[in-house]
């Protein structure tokens, strides 16, 4: 394969859609899958054949707006129609070259004209399952740009200058960590996709290899190029069977066109991808027990350094990063790394998804360029809490994160102003909560979890996390003290200092950031034996009033 | 050192082919532990002792690290699954949308515990970790279905479809 031959390509798929006047593009996401999109295809399929009119109906990953699907794209006007059902196939198909649908159209401007699309730029464009659709937009053309006309060096420099930062939530400058891997010495070297998305209320990476998966593919490539590597491994959960089936797809896909293999485009470059399955587990997702499940073992991880960078698979320099990161790798390889670098804030380049879900009207899948407001997130592109409720906080990073309380959606988005408010960037989970949820009860789900997904090898993890655990409960029931709630902070502090990963070090971050903004939602359980929210079942002999003097004594 | 043979096949059910061909095109290698029990469960449904002995010879991996694997990951069920299958999401935005409740009703109305089948056999009760359906929580996989904005009623009428089959 040659760069010709990928114009050639791109080239005849144009033609061939030409040959259509119309395109009718259907979601099939999981979230428009489970609301009968397929049959919604079929009855489009029948009535385009039985029209006369040539239609090309495309199946597509996400195209975002999750709550209104399932959804249809007719173009080329654009027409975006939701909530449609196979019942609406014939009006569909008859609105063609005339007037739109007006049932079925939808208001989504304000939700589309926040956002800017790099890592979704092709999600509702191409059908995952064709590799030409894919190079028809320009795929593979980053892979093959850096193998004839690139340097490895150049290219960890190019992704260097970017600024783009670790997308799996810690935010490490991604050129740093590939010039490290580039760096070290050794004939075998890995690139590891972590694709082990753990995080309870985040399917971003689910949508991107999905929708999209080879990007993730040709990142990955590029990866390979650059730090000197052959051979590839993308973990993916097991919950996710329908991204397991299409990379499956797409390796298979890219090794018949020559994209994988032996000798791409025909250079010395050599590079293969397997796919590896998780068994669920949430500590997989740090990379030291990712790589022990790669191997076989049980996924506990190890403590560092060595990093992976230096020793990791089978003891070889590895390079670990998350789906989204190398869904930046080819827009920045194939437009610069100044582009990516103009976009975002001072210090967070470029964009980042969130999945945005709980309490929200536009539930789904959203890209916004890094630094832009909280509030506009919620407000303009999530249209709002619907059904009159108040805005309470915003949760971001699942377990490992904190929730922002309502007062704070001024704040810009970034690695570093959501650490400096107690969160995380996260994966890109972006939980809304109402008034009707409880603070404290969200801090124990998520403890809950930590407790469970804990692994158990090192005790302030496994045992801190049991312990909080028992001391929210107490709080959840009425039955907890102020003396519960200071051993809780303390307990929280020894868990975050003194675990081995980022599992037990950021399982306290829920309570600490609850407990900051949110302390009198506590004392209201402790003192007053009553929860605020009205979540928390305090019944029996602890909800009798006591006075807080006697309580505090 | 002498070249190592696999042990024979635990029965002449086809199903073990499937889980030879997966180690067979590992290599027979100790990594490919994980991916030959995923090759059980999907074949058998479940991790039987006979499978993890077999698994374990023929990978030539202990037997205590075979099953500190299993035991380790919660997708490996080392009890065979119900008829049916109901799993409710528990993740972040379904519990904000109320599955605790839809746990509870199910919990009551199969009279088990989640995680655990029916003494008929007929259904078994479990909770998933987030399965990346969060725009349409509370999120329930009836036999591997989606369905999404999931309501008790709805809930308890699957499960009485299934109860009555």
């Amino acid at each position: 394969m040659t760069i010709e031959e990928l114009e050639q390509i791109a080239k005849s798929v144009h033609q061939e859609n030409a040959k259509y006047d119309y395109e009718v593009n259907v979601c099939m996401d999981l979230a428009c899958a489970s609301q009968g999109a397929d049959k919604l295809r079929e009855a489009l399929v029948k009535s385009a054949t039985a029209s006369g009119k040539k239609v090309l109906i495309r199946k597509t990953g996400c195209m975002g707006p999750c709550s209104s699907g399932p959804l249809v794209r007719v173009d080329p006007e654009e027409h975006l129609y939701h909530h449609v059902g196979a019942g609406h196939a014939d009006a569909i198909v008859q609105s063609l070259g005339g007037n739109p649908v007006p049932a079925l159209q939808c208001d989504l401007n304000d939700h589309f004209d926040k956002q800017v699309r790099v890592v979704l730029e092709n999600a509702g464009h191409i059908d995952p399952e064709k590799i030409d659709d894919y190079i028809s937009r320009e795929g593979y053309k980053a892979l093959l740009t850096a193998l004839t006309e690139m340097t490895p060096n150049g290219v960890v420099h190019r992704i260097t200058e970017s600024g783009l930062r670790g997308r799996g939530g810690g935010g490490y400058p991604t050129g740093l960590k590939w010039g490290t891997v580039a760096k070290a010495g050794g004939e075998l070297k890995y690139v590891v996709c972590n694709g082990d998305e753990g995080d309870p209320g985040a399917f971003m990476d689910r949508s991107v290899m999905e929708g999209d998966p080879h990007r993730v593919i040709e990142g990955m490539a590029i990866a390979a190029y650059a730090v000197g590597a052959n051979k590839g491994f993308i973990y993916v959960r097991a919950e996710y069977p329908v991204a397991v089936a299409r990379l499956t797809t797409a390796l298979r896909d890219a090794r018949r066109r020559g994209l994988l293999g032996s000798n791409i485009c025909g250079t010395t470059f050599n590079f293969d991808i397997e796919i590896r399955l998780g068994a669920g587990a949430f500590v997989c997702g740090e990379e030291t027990a990712l790589i022990a499940s790669i191997e076989g073992r049980r996924g506990t991880p190890k403590p560092r350094p060595p990093y992976p960078a230096v020793s990791g698979l089978w003891g070889k320099p590895t390079l670990i990063n998350n789906v989204e990161t190398y869904a930046n790798i080819a827009p920045i390889v194939r437009n610069g790394g100044k582009w990516f670098y103009n976009m975002g804030s001072e210090r967070s380049k470029g964009t980042k998804v969130f999945a945005l879900t709980g309490k929200i009207t536009n539930t789904g899948l959203v890209e916004v360029p890094m630094g832009i407001k909280l509030s506009e997130i919620i407000d303009v592109i999530g249209g709002g809490v619907p059904g009159g409720h108040k805005l309470k906080a915003v949760q971001t990073g699942g377990p490992s994160g904190g929730c922002i309380p309502a007062e704070m959606l001024g704040l810009g988005v970034s690695y570093d102003a959501l650490m400096a408010a107690g969160s995380i960037m996260g994966s890109g989970g972006m939980i809304v909560m109402d008034d009707t949820s409880c603070m404290v009860n969200v801090a124990r789900f998520f403890i809950e979890f930590c407790m469970t997904e804990s692994c158990g090898k090192c005790i302030p993890c496994r045992a801190g996390t049991a312990q909080m655990f028992t001391l929210l409960t107490r709080f959840c029931e009425g039955s907890g003290t102020m003396e519960d709630l200071e051993l809780l902070v303390d307990l929280c502090n020894t868990v975050k200092e003194t675990s081995l990963c980022g599992l037990g070090m950021t399982a306290p971050n829920p309570v600490l950031s609850t407990l900051k903004y949110f302390k009198s939602e506590y004392i209201e359980h402790i003192v007053h034996k009553r929860c605020p929210a009205g979540v928390c079942n305090i019944t029996g002999a602890a909800a009798v009033e006591q006075s807080p003097v006697e309580v505090v004594a | 050192m002498p070249a190592f043979t696999p042990p024979p096949l635990p029965s002449d059910d086809k199903r073990w082919k499937i889980v030879n061909g997966t180690m067979r095109k590992n290599g027979f290698a100790r990594h490919a532990l994980i991916e030959t029990l995923h090759t059980v469960q999907s074949s058998f449904g479940y991790l039987d002792d006979d499978a993890i002995r077999f698994v374990a010879r023929s990978l030539r991996v202990p037997l205590s690290q075979a099953y500190g694997v299993v035991t380790f990951y919660h997708y490996f069920s080392l009890k065979p699954p119900g008829e049916h299958t109901m799993t409710l999401c528990t993740g972040t935005a379904c519990y904000i949308k109320g599955t605790d409740k839809l746990v509870a009703a199910a919990e009551q109305h199969l009279k088990v515990k989640a995680g655990q089948t029916t003494n008929d056999g007929k259904i078994s009760l479990m909770t998933a970790r987030c399965v990346g359906a969060c725009s349409r929580a509370p999120v329930a996989i009836c036999d591997g279905e989606v369905a999404g904005e999931v309501t008790s009623e709805q809930l308890l009428a699957q499960l009485e479809r299934w109860a009555v089959e």
